[in-house]
């Protein structure tokens, strides 16, 4: 029998601890079945999954198996929020109502490849949850460069750093004027939890931002991968906001950070990163100006 | 493990379960191993909300127990652990 104290610490509902069975094909280190713990933790087994071809395909497994306690439904890149229209209006028909509809995609079939489709969904006020998990490239197929891709990271298609700025999706959505909007980060499990929760109490379409660094693509070692995830909150180069009824509201691990006294040195950040040895000073007042700009926007949407 | 689902008309679909192990026994693939020591454990929950292949359980009675058989050994426990109750040893060692 736990104290209350340690009831108080428990994170996620007991019964979900198995939700994501062990022995998966993720990396070791990998972001992606931390969230998908919160994500079962949350939704239990009622949820649909869609996923497209991303890291998530490998690493839920292949027939007979998989390696999580939800349906899963694997489709092509570019069709994620379309399929999962399709399967919302279908539960809708049938007047299934307990159970949630999630697309579960990377950056590339988000911010690139998907992007039509997303906006397609959004602009239709689609019921379910699309939620991207955002590695920073096209890690699967041997971390080539997408458009969530920061300035100044290597990848195998930017071997001399990318030239431009990461594509701020969660800002695309809020300007389709959608019910929901969030960014998250893996370091901050319960941060995420609490999303989950409030996008599963909304209708509508709703979209989560999780921010997953990934140690093979971003080349730093596997058990840095909350270190890195919270550093880049706590440098204020990811910020935590929910955006509800057009609202933005900053979420508690960012808001110390909008003090830029508070905030650590970007270096700090970078420096667990092989992708970023390159980096020049340039560069880097570059970068520092687009997090200033990036709170600038933040600050001023928040602001009633 | 295999269940054949039957829709209507009588086509057959392949549709898979869920079940431990699906990429093999992902134990094999480490070369450093976490050990932890319970008596520094002050059950935090931190490893096991973070352990990416979710084989660790904290109880409040026995503290931090690892299932070895999946652990790949990436040290994100050992990382997040506040107390440094948790280490990593070469695997082969003692």
């Amino acid at each position: 029998m736990a104290t209350s104290l340690e009831r108080r610490r428990l994170p996620l509902p007991h019964d979900a601890r198995e939700g994501v069975l062990p022995g998966d094909a993720a990396c070791p280190g990998c972001p992606i079945p931390m969230a998908l713990k919160v994500i079962s933790a949350v939704f239990g087994e009622k949820a649909i999954l869609v996923i497209p071809a991303c890291c998530t395909s490998v690493i839920v497994g292949t027939y007979p198996g998989q390696s999580i306690k939800a349906s899963i439904v694997h489709v092509p890149f570019a069709s994620a929020a379309a399929v999962a229209s399709g399967i919302s209006q279908a539960l809708k028909a049938r007047g299934v109502s307990d159970v949630h509809v999630i697309a579960w995609a990377g950056d590339g079939g988000t911010a690139d490849i998907g992007m039509a489709s997303l906006s397609g969904a959004a602009e239709r006020n689609e019921d379910f949850i699309y939620i991207m998990y955002d590695n920073e490239a096209y890690m699967n197929t041997g971390i080539q460069r997408s458009s969530a891709t920061p300035k100044g990271a290597w990848t195998t298609t930017t071997p001399t750093g990318k030239v431009e700025n990461k594509k701020d999706v969660a800002r695309i959505l809020i300007a389709h004027g959608v019910p929901y909007v969030a960014t998250a980060s893996v370091g901050y499990p319960h941060d995420l939890y609490s999303k989950l929760q409030r996008a599963r109490n909304t209708r509508g379409f709703r979209f989560i931002h999780i921010h997953a660094p990934c140690p093979p693509g971003w080349r730093f070692d596997p058990q840095y991968t909350v270190r890195v995830a919270k550093l880049a909150v706590e440098t204020g180069l990811w910020i935590l906001y929910e955006y509800v009824d057009g609202k933005l509201v900053i979420s508690g691990p960012s808001r110390p950070f909008q003090d830029p006294s508070r905030r650590k040195p970007i270096e700090e950040y970078l420096k667990y990163q092989g992708r970023f040895k390159g980096v020049t000073s340039d560069v880097l007042s570059e970068v520092r100006k687009y997090v200033d700009e990036n709170w600038k926007w933040v600050l001023k949407m928040a602001t009633p | 493990m295999v269940k054949v689902v039957k829709p209507v008309g009588g086509a057959k679909l392949p549709v898979s379960k869920p079940i431990v192990g699906v990429a093999g026994r992902t134990g094999l693939w480490r070369n450093m191993k976490p050990v932890v020591n319970n008596e520094k454990c002050t059950r935090c929950y931190q490893c096991e909300i973070y352990c990416p292949v979710n084989v660790i359980r904290v109880e409040p009675e026995t503290g931090a127990v690892i299932n070895y058989d999946y652990c790949k050994g990436c040290g994100v426990c050992v990382d997040v652990c506040p107390t440094h109750a948790i280490v990593m040893i070469p695997e082969g060692g003692v």
